[in-house]
Parts: C-alpha cells; sequence; structure tokens
C-alpha cells in the first residue's frame, strides 16, 4: 500500500481501497465488496454502539464504494449522525456523503435540515460553510423551503466572515435557480447589489454570478448594478499586474471576476448615463488594446486568461451592436485568431465571428475573410472547428458571396464527416434558396444536392425544389431540361427519380421538341428506373405517367400497356395497384377535355414558412436561427414564390382544406392531410395528393404516459384515438394473472392492410397473445385481440404495444404503453386498527416507506378519491386513522415469486389544496413504484 | 457549470461532481458518453466540443483527463483555467499529486474541489486563500493519537 494518505489517515480505507486496486478481475472486487459491505451492515446493526471515528471510516467506504459504481442502500442514517458530531472530520465526511447520495426520503431530509439549522447558527464558520455547501449540493425543494429565508440575512449581515459570505451568495444562487419562487430578495436586493464594491475580492466573485442569474430574471429591479460593475471593471482593467496579489492569474488581474463583470453587462442595453458609458468603452478599447501588445508569460494559461477577457469583451460588444469602431476592431481581431496556431483560438475565433457577421457595422468586415475561412473548413484537422467555419460562411453569406459560399459547401459535401452531413445539405439548401437570383442556379444546386449527398437530403429539401419551380414558370424549362439530363446517370439517387418524376410529369412537354428528349424517350428512361424503387416512390411515377398520357397522347399505348401488366395491376401494394387500376380506366374512359382537367398542370403552392429552415432551427435547437434571420427568409421566399400575385387555384385548395383538419407550417401541407374516405372515382383529389406518401403521420413511437395513467385505478376504456385508428381496452386480473381484451377500431372507410401486434415486456412480466390478429381490417370494422399476462415479479416498466399497418400506402408505426401496473396485481386485505399499526411499525425502515407531497389535479371530493382508492385494488380501512380525514388502505401485490403487503396513507389538505401520500411496502421498489404512479392519479 | 469528471486514460472514473440534480442512470449514461468521445479525441485537436446544448471542455494532466461540462453562454478558455487552477489546488496540497493521491483521498479531493466550486461556479480564485482554508480543516482533525489507538477495521 503506498504511502499517500495525508491528514488524518483512515488507515482501514486506504488498505480496503488498495485491496480493490489489487484484484485481478471484476468477480474478485465485487467479491471483495460485499465482503466490506457485509461486515459495514453488521457493524452497524450491532450491539455495541460505534464511536464517530469508526462511524466516520465506514462512511467513508460505502462513499467509495457507491463511487466505484455500486449501489448502496443504507448507511444513510449513520451519515446523518455523523453531521451533528462537533469533530469537525466527522461532521464533513458526513455532508461528503449526503451531498453525493442525495436522498429524497423525507425522513431523512428532516433530520439533515436539523443538522443543517445548528450548523447555520453555531456562528462557526467553518461549520456554517459546511452547511451552506450541503444545501447547495442537494439543493432539493425542502431544504428551499427551509433555508431561502433565512441564507440572505446571513448574505448581507455586517457580522459574517467572507468566507461564509462567499458561500451564502452561491448557495442563495443555486436554490434561486432550482425554485425561484422561494427565493424572495425583496428588501435585500439594494445590499446585495453593493457586495459588487465589496473589498473582498473573493466576496465580489461569488456575488457577481448570484447578481447576474438575478438580473436577468428581474433586470429592472437589479440595474444599479451597471453602473457599479463599470467602476469595479475599470479599476481591474486599468490596475498593473502585481496589484491584486493572489487575484492576478498569470500576469492577468482578476481574469475570472473581470468575464463575469462583462457577462453581467449583456444583461442589459448600453448605459444611457454619458460618463458611465464612456468609461466602459475606455475600458473595451483598453482590453482590445492589451490584445496587441507582448505577452508578459510565454505559458498558455497567461494566453488563455487574457483572450478569456478578450472574446467577452467582443461579446459585450456584439450585444450592444451600436459602436461600430468597436465592432470593426473586434473583427480584425478575430481576424487575426483565424490564423492562430492554437487550435482553441481558431475555434473560439470562428465561433465568435458567427455573431458578429449577423450585425451590419460589422457585417462587411466579417466577409472579408471568406478565403481563411474556407481553407479552414477545407484544412483543418478537427472535425468541430470544420463544423464552426461551416457556420460562419453560413453566417457571412450574402447576394455577393453565395455563388462562391455555396459551391465551396458542395465541394466540402462529397468529403464531409457523417455527423455533420445533414445540417450542411440543409444549410446548402436555404442558401441556395435564399440567395437565388436566377433559379437555373437554383435548380442546379439542389440537383447537385441530391447527387452528391442523397441519403441525407430530406423530404423538406426536394420538396421544396418542386414547389419552387411549379411557382416560377420562368426556371421550368430549364428544371426539366436538367434532370432529364441528371437521369441519364446510370446510378442516380431516388431523391433524383422523385424529383425527375415529378418535374417531367408537370413540365416534360417543354423539353419534348428535341428529338433527343422525345416524350418516349422520357418515358423509357423513366420506367428504367422503375423497377429499382421503393414503393413511395413507384407510386410518384405511375401518377407521372398518367399525366404523360395527357401532355402526349402519343405515349397513351405504351403507357396503358405498363399500367395493365400484372406487376402493376396485381401489385401486391395496395396503393400501387390502386393507382394503376384508376389510371388505366381514367386514360381509357375520360374524353381528352376531361383528362386536360383532370390531369392540369399544378397550380403554385400557397406561400409557407420555409420548412428546411424550420427543421435547421429543430436540429439545432431553439435560438440557433435568429429571428432577423427568419423573417429575412420569409420576405425573400414570398419573393422567390411569387405567390400572392397568382392566386391559388380554388377548386384545389378546397379539396386540400376538405382533407386538412388543421393547416400546419408543413411544406406541401400535405403531409398531415389525411386524405380521409377519398372515393375511389375521384382520381383528381388521388392527384393533388401526389405527395401523400407519408400520409397521416401516427407519430411513430408516440408515448401515452396520458393514456396509460388514465388506467391505474380503472380496468377498461379508450386507451389511443387518433383520425384512424381506435383502441380500446377491456381486462381482469386475478391473483398474479392477468388478461386483457384490446379492440382495434379502423375509424375510415378504407382497409387497413398488413395490419400486425407485437407485444414487448420487461422481464418481470410475461404476456401471450393468445391468435393472430388478421392482417386485413376493413373500413368501419373494429378487430379484437387477447393477451394474457402473468407477473413474475414487481416491475415498473410497462408492457409496449407496436402496431403495424397500411394506410393508403403509408405505413403506420404507432407505440403505446400498455396500462399494466403493480397495482393491478393488489388483492384486498381488510384488518382492524390494531393490526394496521401494528404493521405499520413493522415497516418502518425508511427504504420501505415512500411518501411524496403534490398538489391536487382534481377535484377534492370524497366519493371521487373513494372509487379511486377502489379501482387501485386495495381495502379501504375505517376507522383506522384518527383524522377522519385521511384515507387509509391495505393490500398484499401476488407476483409469482413472492407476496409483496402494502400500506398506504393518504392525507389531503384542503384549504392548501394538497396531498400527502405515504407507502410502506415489505420491498422499497413497490413503495417507490406505487407512489409515482398514485402521485398522478389524484 | 453542470458537471465535473476525472477520468484515466484507461477510463476509469476517479471523480465526480455534478451540479444540477439528476438520476443515477442519466448520470452513468453522461459519465460513458463522455469517457468515450473525449478519450477517442486526436492529439492537438480543440480542448471544446459542442455536446446537445452544453459545451464540454476537457484537458488532459499526465494519467488524467479532466473534463467539464458548461453551460453555452460560459467561457471555454475560462473553463480550461478551471481545471488547471483546480490541478494546482490538488498539486498545492498534495506536492506533485499523482492518480493515486486522487484514489487513496478521494474525499479530500472534493473538499478541495468545494473549497474552489460551489454550485458549479467560482467561490475562490485565490490560490493562498482555498489552501489556507483546507490547511485550517486539516489543522482541525482531532489528534492522531486518538485514531492511532482504534483498530483498522
Amino acid at each position: 500500500m503506498p504511502a499517500v494518505s495525508k491528514g488524518d489517515g483512515m488507515r482501514g480505507l486506504a488498505v480496503f481501497i488498495s485491496d480493490i486496486r489489487n484484484c485481478k478481475s471484476k468477480e474478485a472486487e465485487i467479491k471483495r465488496i460485499n465482503k466490506e459491505l457485509a461486515n459495514i451492515r453488521s457493524k452497524f446493526k450491532g450491539d455495541k454502539a460505534l464511536d464517530g471515528y469508526s462511524k466516520k471510516k465506514y462512511v467513508c467506504k460505502l462513499l467509495f464504494i457507491f463511487l466505484l459504481g455500486h449501489d448502496i442502500d443504507f448507511g444513510h442514517m449513520e451519515a446523518v449522525n455523523l453531521l451533528s458530531s462537533n469533530k469537525y472530520t466527522e461532521k464533513q465526511i458526513g455532508y461528503l456523503f449526503i451531498s453525493v447520495l442525495v436522498n429524497s426520503n423525507s425522513e431523512l431530509i428532516r433530520l439533515i435540515n436539523n443538522a443543517i439549522k445548528n450548523d447555520l447558527s453555531s456562528r462557526n464558520p467553518t461549520f456554517m460553510c459546511l452547511a451552506l455547501h450541503c444545501i447547495a449540493n442537494v439543493g432539493s425543494r425542502e431544504m428551499a423551503e427551509a433555508f431561502a429565508s433565512e441564507i440572505p440575512r446571513i448574505l448581507v449581515a455586517g457580522d459574517t466572515m467572507d468566507s461564509v459570505k462567499q458561500s451564502a451568495a452561491l448557495c442563495l444562487l443555486r436554490l434561486y435557480k432550482t425554485s425561484p419562487d422561494l427565493v424572495l430578495m425583496g428588501e435585500w436586493t439594494s445590499r446585495v447589489v453593493h457586495l459588487l464594491n465589496d473589498q473582498h475580492m473573493g466576496v465580489v466573485t461569488a456575488a457577481i454570478s448570484l447578481i447576474t442569474c438575478l438580473s436577468q430574471k428581474n433586470p429592472d429591479e437589479f440595474k444599479t448594478c451597471v453602473s457599479l460593475a463599470v467602476s469595479r471593471l475599470s479599476r481591474i482593467v486599468s490596475s498593473a499586474s502585481t496589484d491584486l496579489q493572489d487575484y492576478t492569474y498569470y500576469f492577468v488581474p482578476a481574469p475570472w471576476l473581470s468575464c463575469k463583470l462583462l457577462r453581467l453587462l449583456q444583461c442589459y442595453p448600453p448605459p444611457e448615463d454619458g460618463a458611465v458609458k464612456g468609461r466602459l468603452v475606455e475600458c473595451l478599447e483598453t482590453i482590445l488594446n492589451k490584445a496587441q501588445e507582448p505577452p508578459k508569460s510565454k505559458k498558455v494559461q497567461h494566453s488563455n486568461a487574457k483572450n478569456a477577457i478578450l472574446f467577452e469583451a467582443i461579446s459585450l460588444i456584439i450585444h450592444y451592436d451600436s459602436e461600430p469602431n468597436l465592432l470593426v476592431r473586434a473583427c480584425n481581431q478575430l481576424g487575426q485568431f483565424l490564423q492562430h496556431r492554437e487550435t482553441n483560438l481558431r475555434y473560439l475565433a470562428l465561433e465568435s465571428m458567427c455573431t458578429l457577421a449577423s450585425s451590419e457595422f460589422s457585417h462587411e468586415a466579417v466577409k472579408t475573410h471568406i478565403e481563411t475561412v474556407i481553407n479552414a473548413l477545407k484544412t483543418e484537422r478537427d472535425v468541430s472547428v470544420r463544423q464552426r467555419a461551416a457556420d460562419l460562411l453560413y453566417a457571412m453569406c450574402d447576394r455577393s458571396n453565395a455563388k462562391q459560399i455555396v459551391a465551396e459547401m458542395l465541394s466540402y459535401l462529397e468529403t464531409a464527416d457523417y455527423s455533420i452531413r445533414e445540417e450542411m445539405v440543409l444549410k446548402v439548401a436555404i442558401l441556395a434558396e435564399k440567395y437565388a437570383v436566377d433559379y437555373s442556379w437554383y435548380v442546379d444546386t439542389i440537383l447537385n444536392l441530391i447527387r452528391i449527398a442523397g441519403d441525407y437530403v430530406s423530404e423538406e429539401v426536394w420538396y421544396r425544389v418542386i414547389q419552387i419551380v411549379i411557382n416560377r414558370d420562368d426556371v421550368q424549362g430549364y428544371a426539366a431540361k436538367t434532370v432529364f439530363e441528371a437521369l441519364q446517370a446510370p446510378a442516380c439517387h431516388e431523391n433524383m427519380v422523385k424529383v425527375g418524376g415529378y418535374i417531367l410529369g408537370e413540365f416534360g412537354n417543354l423539353i419534348a421538341g428535341d428529338p433527343r428528349s422525345s416524350p418516349l424517350v422520357q418515358f423509357n428512361l423513366l420506367h428504367s428506373k422503375f423497377h429499382l424503387c421503393s414503393v413511395p416512390t413507384r407510386a410518384l411515377l405511375l401518377s407521372a405517367y398518367i399525366k404523360f398520357i395527357n401532355l402526349f397522347p402519343e405515349t397513351k399505348a405504351t403507357i396503358q400497356e405498363v399500367l395493365r401488366c400484372d406487376s402493376q395491376i396485381r401489385n401486391s401494394d395496395v396503393e400501387l395497384q390502386q393507382r394503376a387500376v384508376e389510371y388505366l380506366k381514367l386514360s381509357s374512359i375520360a374524353s381528352t377535355d376531361v383528362l386536360a382537367t383532370v390531369l392540369e398542370e399544378m397550380p403554385p403552392f400557397p406561400e409557407r414558412e420555409s420548412s428546411i429552415l424550420a427543421k435547421l432551427k429543430k436540429k439545432k435547437g431553439p435560438g440557433a436561427v435568429s429571428v432577423t434571420e427568419l423573417e429575412d427568409s420569409k420576405r425573400e421566399s414570398s419573393e422567390l414564390n411569387g405567390a400572392g400575385e397568382r392566386g391559388p387555384d380554388p377548386s384545389v385548395m378546397a379539396a386540400s382544406n376538405a382533407s386538412t383538419p388543421s393547416p400546419s407550417a408543413d411544406l406541401l401541407g400535405i403531409r398531415s392531410a389525411a386524405p380521409v374516405s377519398t372515393a375511389p372515382a375521384s382520381a383528381g383529389s388521388l392527384l393533388v395528393d401526389v405527395f401523400s406518401e407519408a400520409g397521416p403521420a401516427a407519430s411513430s413511437g408516440a408515448v401515452n404516459d396520458d393514456g396509460f395513467l388514465r388506467f391505474v385505478c380503472k380496468n377498461n376504456g379508450v386507451l389511443f384515438e387518433n383520425q384512424l385508428l381506435q383502441i380500446g381496452i377491456k381486462s381482469e386480473y386475478r391473483q398474479n394473472l392477468g388478461r386483457m381484451y384490446l379492440f382495434y377500431g379502423n375509424k375510415t372507410s378504407v382497409q387497413f392492410a398488413s395490419f400486425t401486434t407485437t407485444v414487448s415486456c420487461p422481464g418481470e412480466l410475461q404476456t401471450h397473445i393468445l391468435g393472430i390478429v388478421e392482417p386485413l381490417v376493413e373500413g368501419g370494422a373494429q378487430i379484437q385481440q387477447v393477451l394474457n399476462i402473468e407477473c413474475l415479479t414487481d416491475f415498473s416498466d410497462a408492457p409496449l404495444l407496436n402496431i403495424k399497418f397500411r394506410y393508403g400506402g403509408a405505413l403506420q408505426n404507432l407505440t403505446l404503453k400498455l396500462p399494466v401496473t403493480i397495482n393491478k396485481f393488489f388483492q384486498l386485505t381488510e384488518m382492524a386498527s390494531q393490526d394496521f399499526f401494528q404493521r405499520w411499525k413493522q415497516l418502518s425502515q425508511p427504504q420501505q416507506e415512500a411518501q411524496k407531497i403534490f398538489k391536487a389535479n382534481h377535484s377534492m371530493d370524497t366519493e371521487v378519491i373513494k372509487a379511486k382508492l377502489l379501482g387501485l385494488g386495495m381495502a379501504l380501512l375505517d376507522n383506522v386513522d384518527p383524522n377522519p380525514e385521511n384515507y387509509v388502505c391495505a393490500g398484499v401485490i401476488q407476483t409469482k415469486s413472492q407476496q409483496v403487503g402494502c400500506l398506504l396513507r393518504l392525507e389531503p389538505n384542503a384549504q392548501a389544496q394538497m396531498y400527502r401520500l405515504t407507502l410502506r411496502c415489505s420491498k422499497d421498489s413497490v413503495s417507490k413504484r406505487l407512489c409515482e404512479l398514485l402521485a398522478q392519479q389524484f | 457549470m453542470r458537471f465535473l469528471l476525472l477520468f484515466s486514460r484507461q477510463g476509469r472514473l476517479r471523480l465526480q461532481k455534478w451540479y444540477t440534480a439528476i438520476s443515477e442512470r442519466e448520470k452513468k449514461k453522461i459519465i460513458r458518453e463522455m469517457t468515450t468521445m473525449v478519450l477517442a479525441r486526436q492529439p492537438r485537436t480543440c480542448n471544446f466540443i459542442q455536446w446537445k446544448d452544453l459545451k464540454i471542455v476537457y484537458k488532459r494532466y499526465a494519467s488524467l483527463y479532466f473534463c467539464l461540462g458548461v453551460e453555452h453562454e460560459e467561457n471555454e478558455l475560462l473553463a480550461l483555467e478551471i481545471i488547471h487552477r483546480y490541478v494546482e489546488l490538488l498539486d498545492k496540497y498534495f506536492g506533485n499529486v499523482c492518480e493515486l493521491d486522487i484514489i487513496f483521498n478521494f474525499e479530500k479531493a472534493y473538499f478541495i474541489l468545494d473549497e474552489f466550486l460551489m454550485g458549479g461556479e467560482i467561490q475562490e480564485t485565490s490560490k493562498q486563500i482555498v489552501n489556507r482554508a483546507i490547511e485550517s480543516s486539516d489543522m482541525l482533525q482531532e489528534t492522531m493519537e486518538e485514531y492511532m489507538s482504534k483498530p483498522a477495521f
């Protein structure tokens, strides 16, 4: 054992750690740990009272075991005991244990809070700091309730030691972050703000974190901090590197405090007071000047600290966005960093320049670095730096450089890392659309995109190119010619076939004059791809074919031949078969006039927010795309679509309205449109729906927590319902067995095909589906399925029901939680008051109890509560609880492996509209699970 | 700041500190992701990684990786220096700190961290003051003799 133990050295602990390190295998380690756990358990349970030192040592061992990744389910009480020790190290270990193994067990929290209260009032600064640390570490609501009013007092009291003030400030910050409603600054506000003037730099550093957070939430109340912050900053910035003694870090005066002051100022607009503003601008200039001075040390710590302040100052300059001179200087400084040898600085410079690019004052200056940034995209070894370079190119793009940037991004895409391809594709698509002056360039770009990175081109992107081609008649001929050429490639991406099929179907006539692209050549080209494509693409191609019949009557015979062949008209896919049959019929019975009307060119699409942009926003999270950018793109795209001048065709609007219950922001507004009860003969509306492959998305993987929770206290009802499908359940349970009847109702008039269901369940349950459901569910029909359930041992996870079927060619995929909860296996147990309390006492180990205090979600009506408790499956016991308002229940959960006795107590507080729910079960996991389930029922 | 992790080149976790309440399961998931992600980084790449809504700032000292998860608005360079200052504090206390010191005195490593950071914010940047606080808490310890008479187990 190395002699590394320092300080008080718990020898036993060191021996144990060294044993663990010497274990040759995971098994040996587990064995050693189990031995130790048994030893500690017997020591804790022994008759002999343990002294403080032993208790500390064992608690510390438990902590070590926990940190190795093992579960610890005892020792909490001993740790709590250590808190009230008056020996510092014992107290310290106790607090450490509590901080690391926070336990929401209410019994303990009360004891911990008591110990904290004692330490806070002890006036011993080290004890006070320990207590404050513990509050900050746990940060729970109960602690906030107990101490949120006390801590501000400690923070501003004149006689509080500096170190305690620091802890109090940060403790309060933590409580404010978790329970802002409980931390009321009110009368303390001005005294807290004045901590910015404190003599002690450590106090200012700690307090400013608190002040910044409070200012963000209540800027008006804290606005006096601006002038104080400016003067403090000015004093630091102008100080010599030795003035601040130990607060100087590698020759940089107070870097942490400086950055925090600059960050605080970013919560506010530029100071209105001229003098204050002048002083601040002076500070910012000094910081920029210092960046040009030779470094005072070669150490990286020096340059990091110095540049940290510089970047924070630049953030403030960008935030103000009102000082052109400073903005340009900032940009030049970042430009230097773009070529710095430190990768970190290049990364940060690219990141910071992204925000500078959005300012009108510095946009042009940022643009001058385009070559460097393009070079970074090509040559940086680190993918995260390349990602930043791509972001910056996107941000600095405008009409003047769009062609260059898009070309560079496209060429980068050929070799880009897989992790960033999808985002790059979206960015290229957006830039191409936003800055397209001539649409042939736009079409070329998107087709290139599909060629280079077809797999990463999402539906939104290719929908969009079609939308734009349809809305711009000056580009239609070019688009037709280009897709025709692109389709010549022996292997082309399926997305290319989709775009090609759609565009040629609409505008193939514009290039049909050229014998090299005569109607038949076009058709043969498209049809040569047909067999390699997926079902949705084939469906789209069939629609293109019928459009061909209208555009080029000479192709009619050939196409009818294709539609008539068995592989179409008898296709096993219903959607394909339907299209083939209908189109064939339409082409043979309708007159040319009717055909021309039904198969008319698509009307322009109504203008919408670019869904590509919406997708990018979703990918990057809110805030990634600035509001101005959004508005910008709206304006641009309305220009682009030329919508508004040409009103959309009312008949089509009517058709799409009929099938779109809520107009969505979706690109074409048809993905969410359920073509409900399309009469088979109305081929017109089918054509409007050429895009509806996706169909009414039944949001696969939907979590029906809501529906699930409704069944905790009842067994029958509707589990799920959407536009297409309704699922009802009936269930019954006996002992550890259950049977569930599932009813699937087709709400539409169209058949569901390939209907399959599967149930996956946690290991603790066994389910068995009786009989197989028919793969076809007729329109309006209901089918039934029976599920047998056996509970092997207690469980928390519900079984999942997965349902798949095809509706109108679109695959629907749905996953639901089946409401099988542990309480279903309850058997009621009637008992008298005396028995109840005896059992209650027997179940008094802390982990056997679970308790929750929660707000009432429903009316607190006695009869309703009683009905719910009975539905739960436990016996409701009268005349047990001394308070008649309270409810008391008892029951036994039957599982195959064991029986779990459970007692429940529910105490309503009508005045506060709150409940306290307590469960005691012979198995701790059951108490916890029941408590979770029930807390959401009342 | 959301969390601080210390792990070895082999991916063994040596210290974990969480500044927001998250479940044990989630913690284990994050630890796994961080170790694989950071250990897979090539040399001479930058010390920052964008990860979900957080910035990951990491640095290697000898056989140990220090890895911080910080909020988006925080300053990456200063986060690096937070790591460095913590290493300095450990170094000062243990005298040429090595991985073994942290393994055998994990509780001290926590105490030192707590003097320096609290609730994910800087509490005290002065090395002297932090060291003094640690030393005085060592002074507060009961005399060694009292313990020496106790059995090891």
